[in-house]
C-alpha cells in the first residue's frame, strides 16, 4: 500500500496529469493519497463520475444499437481507427496513420502496435479485417451498416496493415472510420461488451445504470482516465434529473434546459456551445404554393429567427441561414444566416407576386413531444400571420410523424431538428433529389450535381468549397426555413472539469477529473 | 331564489360564489379580453403581474389574464359537454338496470363494473392515445369516464324509490313503466342526480387540465389551462407567478364546483 502511495505521489508531481499507480486501484488508497498529498495544488486522481442518461440503453453491441445515447456511452468503450477532435477533424486512434489512392478508392490504415483489447487479446488487423466485413457484409452479403455498403473489400497486409477497397468513390467514407473497432470471433457484445477504448465495460442493470471503469492499460498516451468509475444513472425524467443534480446524487447532467440551469444557479459549472443541429422550419417543396419559390422567400423574410431563438430558446442558440451549424467550421459557409433578413414589406411583395396578396391556409405539423418546437410552431404561426399566411397547427406524435412527415411526407410544412453528423456529406445529402428520405421534395439539378462532385472529390479543400456552394444554394432556393442550432448545455458539479463540446454527442470521459 | 336566501349553508355560498365568478369570467371572455389571447410580444416575456397585465404575461410574452379567461371557456365547454354525455348514457344505463332488475341490472352492472375497474383517467388516456389528440375526443373521453359513476347513483336511487309505497300503488292502478319512471321516481333521485352532476363537473374540469398537461388533451391554439399549466413548469423558479395563478384558477374552479355539491348535499339531507 505505501509502495504504490509513494509511486502515486511521485508519478503525481512529475506530470500531474495522470496518477497511474499500478495497484492502487482501490478507493480507500485513493482517498489516503488525496488526504495525504496537500502540499501541491493537485488534481485528485480517481473517484467516481454519475452522469445521468434520458434514455435506455438500446443494445451493448456497437453493431446493433441504433440510439445516439447508447452509443455515445459505449463510444468509451470502443476505439475506432480515426476519431473525432472538438472541431470535427479527424485525428488517428486505432490507426497509426492512413493514404488514400490517387483514384480515391483504396484506402490503406497503418496501425498501431501493441494495443490490447479489454480481454487482454493483441488488437491486429485481423480485427479490423473482421470488424469492417461484418459492417459490410461481406460474408453475409447482407451489411450491417448501408454506411459500408460501399465496401468492395478489406484486407490485412501483414500484422499492422489494413486496405479497403471501395466499389465506388466516396468522399465521405474517411469521416465513417470512427467505427468501432471490436475484436474478431468474439460474439458475445450484447452481454459483456470488449473493446480498445479508455473505459472497460462493468455492469448493466436495465432501467437502473451503465457502469464503465477505467482501462488502466490504455494505448494513447496521456489519456488514460483519471476517474476510476463511470455510472450512467438511466433517468428519463428532466425534472427528476435536475433535482437529483441538486441533490448531488449526480455529477453530470448532459442536455440540461436553460430553465434548469436556472434552478441550479451556482452550484453547478456549464460547458455549452452549439451542437451542430439544424432547427428548421421544412417546407413541402411539392406542395401548392409552396413548389414556389417566391412564397418560400416570402416565408423566409417573414420570419424573425432572433425572435425566435430569443423566445423559445432564451438566447442560447445560433442562428442558421442554410442546413449547415457552425460547429462544422471546416465545411461552412459563413454569411447565408442573413440572407433573409426579417422584411414585411418585402414578403408581402413576394407573395403579391406570386399570386397570393391575400394569403393562404398553411398546416403546420409538430411533434408534440417536443416543446420546444410546438413552442417554435407558436411563434412562427404568430408571425407569419403578418404576411397573410394563416398557419394552422397540427400536433402529432413522434412516431405518428415519423411515418407521415419522414417516411411519405405528407404534409405542408413542419418543425423538426436534424442532429449533427460528422460528416458534411449526411447533413446536405438530404436535399438530394433522390435521396430516399428527401421529405422536403427539394428538386434542383444543380445542388444534386455540386453534391455528386463533392462526394466524388478526394481533395478536402475543394470538397470543402462544393458543400459551402451547396449550403448557399439551399438557401438561394429557400428550400427550407433554417432557424438555429440550439446550445447544448452540459451541467457539471463543481470540482468536476474535462468535458468538451463535440459537433456530434460524444462524452470524452478519459479527460474527466475532480479538481478539488 | 328563495332557496339561496334560506340557505345558510357556507360551503354552499362560497361554492355559488366562485362558480358565478368563473362563469360570469367565461361570459365576459365572449365579448370581451384584454388583449388578444394569442397576440404575442416577445421583447416582454414572462413579465410580472403589472397594470397593463394583472396576471402578468407567459413565455412567449401574452397576457396571461386574457388566455386564463379564453381558457375558461374551454373549461365551462369540455365541463359541461362530458357531463351531458356521461349524464345520458349513464342515466339511461342506472334507469334501465335499476328499473327492471334481473339479468338486465345484471349485464349492466357487469359491464359498468367493467369499466370502474379501469381508473378513470388512464381510460380517458387510452382512449385519446387510440383516436388522437383534440377537444372533441377529449370531451368524449371525459363523457365516457363519467359514466359508471352516474349510472350506479342512478341505479340505486331506482332501485330504492320503486319499493316506495306510491310507487307500487300506482303500478297497480295500471300505471306504464314511462310514465311511474317520469312521474313517480325521477323526481326523488333528481337531488343526487345534481350533486353527482356537479361533482362530475369539477372531475372534467380537472381530467381536462391533466390530460392537456401530459399533452393529450386540448390541442394549440385552443386555450386551456392544463396546458398551460404545462408551459408554465419549465419557468416555476424563474417566474413563479405563472404557476401560481393557472394552477390557482384551477383550484378555484374545482372548489367551486366542489363546495357546491356538497352544500347541494347538506340541503336535501336537511329537508330528508
Amino acid at each position: 500500500m505505501k509502495a504504490s502511495w509513494k509511486k502515486g505521489l511521485s508519478v503525481f508531481a512529475l506530470t500531474s496529469l495522470i496518477l497511474a499507480g499500478c495497484g492502487s486501484n482501490d478507493s480507500a488508497s485513493k482517498k489516503e493519497s488525496a488526504a495525504t498529498g496537500t502540499e501541491t495544488k493537485e488534481k485528485a486522481s480517481g473517484g467516481v463520475v454519475r452522469i445521468a442518461m434520458a434514455t435506455e440503453v438500446d443494445n451493448l453491441d456497437p453493431y446493433l444499437s441504433a440510439s445516439t445515447d447508447s452509443s455515445s456511452m459505449m463510444d468509451n468503450v470502443f476505439d475506432g481507427l480515426l476519431d473525432t477532435n472538438e472541431k470535427g477533424e479527424l485525428i488517428s486512434n486505432l490507426a497509426e496513420d492512413y493514404t488514400v489512392s490517387e483514384d480515391g478508392l483504396t484506402y490503406t490504415f497503418k496501425l498501431k502496435e501493441g494495443v490490447k483489447f479489454h480481454d487482454d487479446s493483441d488488437f491486429t488487423a485481423e480485427d479490423v479485417v473482421y470488424s469492417y466485413s461484418k459492417l459490410a457484409g461481406l460474408t453475409t452479403g447482407e451489411p450491417m451498416s448501408s454506411k459500408f455498403a460501399g465496401v468492395g473489400s478489406v484486407e490485412a497486409k501483414g500484422d499492422f496493415e489494413v486496405v479497403v477497397t471501395l466499389k465506388e468513390r466516396d468522399s465521405s467514407f474517411l469521416a465513417r472510420n470512427i467505427v468501432a473497432i471490436v475484436p474478431s470471433d468474439y460474439e458475445e457484445q450484447s452481454k459483456t461488451p470488449i473493446g480498445a477504448g479508455p473505459f472497460k465495460f462493468k455492469e448493466y442493470k436495465a432501467g437502473q445504470q451503465l457502469v464503465l471503469e477505467k482501462n488502466e492499460a490504455y494505448y494513447l498516451e496521456g489519456k488514460t482516465p483519471k476517474v476510476d468509475e463511470v455510472q450512467f444513472k438511466i433517468m428519463p425524467d428532466a425534472e427528476s434529473s435536475i433535482l437529483a443534480m441538486q441533490a448531488g446524487e449526480i455529477d453530470v447532467l448532459p442536455g440540461i434546459s436553460e430553465q434548469g440551469l436556472q434552478q441550479l444557479g451556482d452550484s453547478v459549472e456549464v460547458v455549452s456551445g452549439p451542437q451542430n443541429m439544424v432547427q428548421l422550419m421544412a417546407l413541402n417543396n411539392s406542395f401548392e404554393p409552396l413548389n414556389d419559390l417566391r412564397v418560400r422567400q416570402a416565408i423566409n423574410y417573414a420570419i424573425d429567427k432572433d425572435t425566435i431563438i430569443k423566445t423559445v430558446a432564451e438566447g442560447k442558440a445560433t442562428k442558421l441561414g442554410s442546413n449547415f451549424s457552425p460547429a462544422m467550421d471546416y465545411y461552412f459557409e459563413d454569411g447565408l444566416q442573413d440572407y433573409y433578413k426579417t422584411d414585411i414589406e418585402k414578403a408581402k411583395q413576394l407573395l403579391a407576386e406570386a399570386g397570393f396578396e391575400k394569403g393562404f391556409d398553411l398546416q403546420l405539423t409538430v411533434p408534440s413531444d417536443y416543446q420546444f418546437h410546438v413552442d417554435t410552431a407558436q411563434m412562427l404561426a404568430n408571425q407569419l400571420k403578418e404576411i397573410n399566411i394563416n398557419v394552422e397547427i397540427e400536433p402529432i406524435e413522434f412516431s405518428t410523424w415519423l411515418e407521415r412527415v419522414y417516411t411519405n411526407a405528407e404534409y405542408e410544412s413542419t418543425v423538426i431538428s436534424f442532429t449533427g453528423k460528422l460528416d458534411p456529406y449526411e447533413v446536405v445529402g438530404r436535399f438530394v433529389s433522390d435521396y430516399p428520405k428527401n421529405f422536403i421534395k427539394f428538386n434542383y439539378t444543380e445542388l444534386d450535381n455540386v453534391i455528386d462532385k463533392a462526394l466524388k472529390e478526394t481533395d478536402e479543400k475543394v470538397k470543402a468549397n462544393l458543400y459551402k456552394e451547396a449550403q448557399r444554394i439551399l438557401t438561394e432556393q429557400a428550400a427550407s426555413v433554417f432557424i438555429m442550432d440550439p446550445d447544448r448545455s452540459i451541467a457539471m458539479a463543481n470540482g468536476l472539469t474535462g468535458f468538451k463540446m463535440y459537433p456530434v454527442q460524444k462524452y470524452n470521459l478519459e479527460d474527466l477529473e475532480f479538481t478539488e | 331564489m328563495r332557496l339561496l336566501k334560506r340557505n345558510k349553508s357556507i360551503p354552499f355560498n362560497i361554492g355559488v360564489t366562485l362558480v358565478v365568478l368563473l362563469f360570469l369570467m367565461m361570459a365576459c371572455s365572449l365579448f370581451y379580453t384584454p388583449y388578444d389571447p394569442n397576440a404575442m410580444e416577445p421583447q416582454n416575456r414572462l413579465a410580472p403581474p403589472s397594470i397593463e397585465h394583472p396576471f402578468g404575461t407567459d413565455n412567449f410574452g401574452r397576457d396571461i389574464l386574457s388566455r386564463v379567461m379564453e381558457g375558461s371557456k374551454t373549461a365551462f365547454l369540455i365541463g359541461t359537454l362530458s357531463v351531458t354525455i356521461g349524464l345520458f348514457f349513464g342515466f339511461l344505463i342506472g334507469a334501465v338496470a335499476g328499473y327492471f332488475g334481473g339479468w338486465i341490472d345484471e349485464i349492466f352492472m357487469r359491464f359498468i363494473d367493467a369499466m370502474m375497474a379501469f381508473p378513470g383517467i388512464l381510460l380517458a388516456i387510452v382512449l385519446v392515445s387510440v383516436f388522437n389528440t383534440g377537444m372533441q375526443n377529449t370531451i368524449i373521453a371525459l363523457g365516457i369516464m363519467t359514466i359508471p359513476s352516474f349510472s350506479r347513483i342512478v341505479r340505486s336511487g331506482f332501485i330504492q324509490v320503486k319499493e316506495f309505497d306510491f310507487v307500487k300503488a300506482s303500478k297497480a292502478k295500471g300505471a306504464g313503466s314511462m310514465r311511474i319512471i317520469v312521474k313517480h321516481i325521477l323526481p326523488n333521485v333528481i337531488s343526487s342526480i345534481t350533486v353527482a352532476v356537479t361533482l362530475s363537473f369539477s372531475g372534467s374540469v380537472l381530467a381536462e387540465s391533466g390530460l392537456s398537461y401530459l399533452g393529450l388533451g386540448v390541442q394549440p391554439p385552443d386555450p386551456s389551462w392544463g396546458r398551460m399549466l404545462k408551459e408554465a413548469q419549465p419557468f416555476i423558479v424563474s417566474s413563479p407567478t405563472y404557476v401560481i395563478i393557472t394552477g390557482g384558477v384551477i383550484m378555484l374552479m374545482v372548489l367551486g364546483f366542489n363546495l357546491l355539491s356538497d352544500g347541494i348535499r347538506d340541503l336535501r339531507d336537511k329537508k330528508a
